[in-house]
C-alpha cells in the first residue's frame, strides 16, 4: 500500500489532460498596452464610437488604478506590456455556416469534447465556442431566435443588438471597478451575449467554452447576460488551456441582470491549465463576476467548480437590489501542487426581504493554498433580510493551507445572518474503514470528496455534474493523508 | 479456512503479539477473551491489515491464500470481515451509496457483475429485516451522529450485505444495552451457517450466552494461554483472569 507521501507525489505528478496546442495561423497584435492598440482592436472588430469611447474611459481608469494589496498570496509581478492583447485565428473570409469554420478548430472543440457540430452536441445544450479572443461558432442559434432567446459572440452583439449592449454594459461591473475589471474593459476581445425575452424560459442550457491557445497573450473576454421580467436562464461555462512554462492572464469580466421575477443560474466548470507540481506555468485566473437582481423577486445563483489555474482570485457576486430578490453562491475550490485560490462572493442585500445562501466548499491537497472570503452586507433598507453561509474546509496530506475570512456588515437590525463553518481531515481511519468493506484507496477518497461537495455539485445541470464528479476524481486521484 | 502460526506484530516499535497460534476451520465460531491491553482488538487490526501494525514474524493463510501479502481492500474482497469496535463516522457519503460501492468491489473482484439497482435494493430490504436494521438509518451519512447501538447495528448489518466467509467481530457487544446486545446477537445467530467462522472477541461472558462458541480462547499478554470449550467462558466469570495470569508468570519464571 502506498503512503500518504508517495500518493502525494502521485498526485503532484498527474498530468493534465487538454495541454495540447492547435497549430492556427493567427492574427496577432504586437506587444504593447496604449491608446493605439485598444483603436486597433475597436476598428478590427467594425465597433460604434460609443464602444471605443468607453474602452479609452476603461483605460484612462486603469492607468490610475493600482494592484490590490489585500489577498491571501503575494501577487506575482505581471509585466502587461509584455502581452498581445488580440489573437484571433485568421479568416479567410466571412462565416456563413459551421462548415465554414476552420477544421482545425472544430477538431480542436471535438477533441476537448465539445462537438459544434449540431447533429452530434449535446441534446438541450447550445454552444459559444471562444478561442484565443475570438468566438469561433455559436450552435442551435437558429432554434433560439424563434423564441426571441439572443445567445451570440459580444461582437455579433454589438453588431446586431447596439441598443441592448450599450443599454446593460457596464452597469454591473463599471469599467473603473478594479484594475482587472478596466484592463478587460479597455481591450477586451469577445465572449457571449444573452438576452431572454420577457416571459421566456429559456428552452436549453446555454454554454460558453472558452479556449486559451495562443502563447504571450492574455485572454480579457467579456459576458453579458440580461434576462427581462418573467424568463428563465441557465448558463454554464467551461475552460482549459495548453500547458506552457509562462503564466498566462485571464482577466474576463461576466455582467448579469436579472429583472422583475428572472432567474438566472450562471454555472462554470473552470479548469484552466494549473502549472506542473512545481509551480512553474499555469493560468492567472483574475475575473470578475457579477449579478444586479434589479426587478422585485428575481434571482441569481453562482455555481462554480474551481479546479485548474495557477492562482484562481474571483468572488461571483450579487447585488440583491429588488425587494424579495434572492441571491446563491455554491462553490468548490479544489488546489494541489502549488496552486492558489482565494475566492468567495459578495452579497449586497439592498431590497427588502431580500435572501442569501453561500455554501463554499473548499479542498486542499500537496501545497494548495485555499482561501474562502465572502462578504454579506446588509443595507438600512433592507428589511428582514436573510443569510446562511456554510464554509466547508477538508484537507488531504499535511503540507496545504486552508483560510476563511468572512466579512459581515450589517446595517439593518432586523437582518438574520448565520454563518456555520468546519475544517476536517481526510483521515487515516477513514479510509481503513473503506478498505476493511473492499474498497480501495483510490475510490475511498472519490467516495469521501464526493460525498463532500454533494451539495454544490447537485446544484449543476446533469451531464455537467458528472462532468464535475469526474474532474475532481482526476484531480484527486491518489490523494490521502 | 483461517490459520495463524506464531503471529508476532507490534506497533511503533512496542511488541504487541508474541506468538499466536490459531486454527480456524468452517463453520465454527471461536472466541476470543482476555483482559484489557493483552493483544484481542489488535489481532483483529492485524488480520484486518491495519498499516500501524507490523508483522515481525509468523504467517496467516486464508483459504489456502497468504493472508499478510495482501492489501486491506483484498483481504476483504477474498472475505475477511471486522466489525469495528469504533465505526467511523463518514460525513456526506451516504450508508446505502457506501454499501452499493462495498458490495460491487466484492462483486467485480470475484469476477461477477455489479448489482442492478433494483437486485440490490431487494437484497438490501431482505438483509435489513433480517438483521432488523432501521430503514431510517440507511439514507443518512455514514454513522454520523448515530448512537453506539446503531453503529454497532450496522455494523452487523453491513457484515449480512457482504457475507464474508469469515466475521471478526471486535467488542461488538462494548456499549450495548441489553436489548442492544440481544438484536446484534440475533443478527449473527440467523447470519451463522456451515460456510461461515466467526471470531467473536469480547470481555463479557454476557455476549456468549447469546452468540454460543464453539471454542473459547484466553489472550494473555500477546498469546493465547488458555483454549477451552464454551465452560471457559462461565469459569472467567467467576474467577477473573488472575488464576491464569499467575499460571502463567509461573510458567515464564521457570
Amino acid at each position: 500500500m502506498m503512503n500518504s507521501n508517495e500518493i502525494i507525489d502521485d498526485i503532484a505528478n498527474k498530468e493534465y489532460e487538454f495541454g495540447f496546442t492547435t497549430d492556427i495561423e493567427m492574427d496577432i497584435a504586437p506587444p504593447g498596452l496604449n491608446e493605439d492598440i485598444i483603436r486597433f482592436i475597436s476598428a478590427k472588430k467594425n465597433e460604434p464610437e460609443w464602444l471605443l469611447e468607453w474602452r479609452l474611459k476603461g483605460y484612462q481608469a486603469f492607468k490610475k488604478l493600482k494592484f490590490p494589496t489585500w489577498q491571501h498570496f503575494d501577487l506575482p509581478e505581471i509585466d502587461l506590456q509584455a502581452l498581445s492583447y488580440y489573437a484571433a485565428p485568421k479568416k479567410k473570409k466571412q462565416l456563413n455556416s459551421l462548415d465554414e469554420v476552420d477544421p482545425e478548430l472544430l477538431a480542436t472543440f471535438e477533441k476537448l469534447g465539445i462537438p459544434l457540430n449540431e447533429q452530434k452536441a449535446l441534446t438541450g445544450v447550445a454552444v459559444d465556442a471562444v478561442f484565443d479572443s475570438v468566438s469561433v461558432a455559436t450552435t442551435f442559434k437558429g432554434k433560439l431566435k424563434e423564441m426571441g432567446v439572443i445567445f451570440c459572440s459580444f461582437g455579433e452583439a454589438v453588431q446586431e443588438y447596439p441598443d441592448l449592449v450599450k443599454k446593460y454594459l457596464g452597469t454591473v461591473v463599471p469599467h473603473s471597478d478594479n484594475i482587472f475589471a478596466a484592463l478587460n474593459s479597455a481591450v477586451f476581445s469577445d465572449g457571449s451575449f444573452v438576452y431572454i425575452p420577457k416571459g421566456v424560459r429559456c428552452p436549453m442550457e446555454l454554454s460558453t467554452y472558452f479556449r486559451i491557445n495562443a502563447q504571450n497573450t492574455g485572454q480579457f473576454e467579456r459576458t453579458l447576460i440580461v434576462a427581462d421580467d418573467n424568463s428563465y436562464v441557465s448558463y454554464l461555462e467551461g475552460c482549459t488551456a495548453p500547458m506552457r512554462d509562462e503564466n498566462q492572464l485571464h482577466a474576463a469580466v461576466v455582467e448579469i441582470v436579472a429583472l422583475e421575477n428572472a432567474e438566472v443560474k450562471y454555472s462554470t466548470v473552470q479548469n484552466w491549465y494549473p502549472g506542473d507540481k512545481d509551480g512553474k506555468g499555469g493560468i492567472y485566473n483574475f475575473v470578475t463576476k457579477r449579478g444586479i437582481c434589479k426587478g422585485a423577486n428575481s434571482k441569481i445563483s453562482w455555481t462554480q467548480v474551481e479546479t485548474g489555474s495557477a492562482i484562481t482570485w474571483k468572488y461571483p457576486s450579487v447585488i440583491l437590489q429588488g425587494d424579495y430578490s434572492e441571491g446563491e453562491f455554491y462553490s468548490v475550490a479544489v488546489v494541489r501542487n502549488k496552486q492558489i485560490a482565494d475566492t468567495g462572493t459578495k452579497i449586497h442585500h439592498l431590497g427588502k426581504g431580500t435572501k442569501s445562501r453561500i455554501i463554499s466548499k473548499g479542498i486542499s491537497a500537496g501545497h494548495g493554498d485555499n482561501s474562502y472570503r465572502g462578504l454579506v452586507s446588509v443595507g438600512p433598507r433592507a428589511e428582514n433580510a436573510r443569510n446562511f453561509t456554510q464554509c466547508d474546509s477538508l484537507l488531504i496530506g499535511n503540507q496545504c493551507g486552508s483560510h476563511t475570512f468572512p466579512y459581515i456588515e450589517s446595517r439593518n437590525k432586523s437582518a438574520m445572518i448565520e454563518h456555520e463553518a468546519t475544517t476536517s481531515k481526510i483521515g487515516e481511519d477513514q479510509i481503513f474503514y473503506l478498505n476493511a468493506r473492499g474498497i480501495d484507496t483510490e475510490k475511498a477518497v472519490a467516495l469521501i470528496v464526493n460525498g463532500y461537495v454533494k451539495e454544490v455539485l447537485n446544484q449543476l445541470p446533469m451531464e455537467f455534474a458528472v462532468e464535475a464528479q469526474k474532474l475532481l476524481s482526476i484531480t484527486l486521484e491518489g490523494s490521502v493523508g | 479456512m483461517l490459520t495463524i502460526k506464531n503471529l508476532h506484530a507490534e506497533v511503533e516499535g512496542k511488541k504487541i503479539l508474541k506468538g499466536i497460534n490459531l486454527e480456524i476451520p468452517k463453520g465454527e465460531i471461536h472466541a476470543i477473551m482476555g483482559p484489557n491491553g493483552s493483544g484481542k482488538s489488535s489481532l483483529a487490526s492485524v488480520l484486518a491489515g491495519r498499516d500501524n501494525y507490523t508483522v515481525t514474524e509468523g504467517e496467516v493463510w486464508f483459504n489456502g491464500k497468504n493472508l499478510l501479502e495482501m492489501s486491506p481492500e483484498d483481504r476483504a474482497r477474498e472475505g475477511v470481515f471486522l466489525a469495528f469496535q469504533y465505526p467511523v463516522e463518514i460525513p456526506g457519503v451516504s450508508n446505502i451509496n457506501f454499501l452499493k460501492t462495498a458490495v460491487n468491489e466484492v462483486r467485480t473482484y470475484k469476477g461477477l457483475p455489479p448489482l442492478e439497482a433494483k437486485e440490490f435494493l431487494k437484497l438490501t430490504k431482505e438483509k435489513q429485516q433480517l438483521v432488523d436494521f432501521n430503514t431510517n438509518l440507511m439514507n443518512r451519512s455514514l454513522n454520523e451522529g448515530f448512537s453506539g447501538g446503531e453503529k454497532k447495528r450496522n455494523e452487523i448489518f453491513q457484515l449480512a450485505m457482504l457475507n464474508p466467509s469469515l466475521a471478526i467481530l471486535d467488542e461488538t457487544d462494548s456499549g450495548l444495552d441489553i436489548d442492544a446486545l440481544r438484536i446484534v446477537s440475533n443478527g449473527v445467530n440467523k447470519l451463522r451457517d456451515a460456510e461461515k467462522s466467526f471470531v467473536v472477541i469480547t470481555h463479557y461472558q454476557r455476549l456468549l450466552e447469546y452468540i454460543v462458541p464453539d471454542f473459547v480462547h484466553v489472550l494473555y499478554n500477546g498469546r493465547i494461554i488458555k483454549t477451552g470449550t464454551k465452560e471457559l467462558a462461565l469459569e472467567l466469570e467467576e474467577k477473573g483472569y488472575d488464576w491464569l495470569k499467575e499460571a502463567e508468570h509461573q510458567k515464564e519464571s521457570v
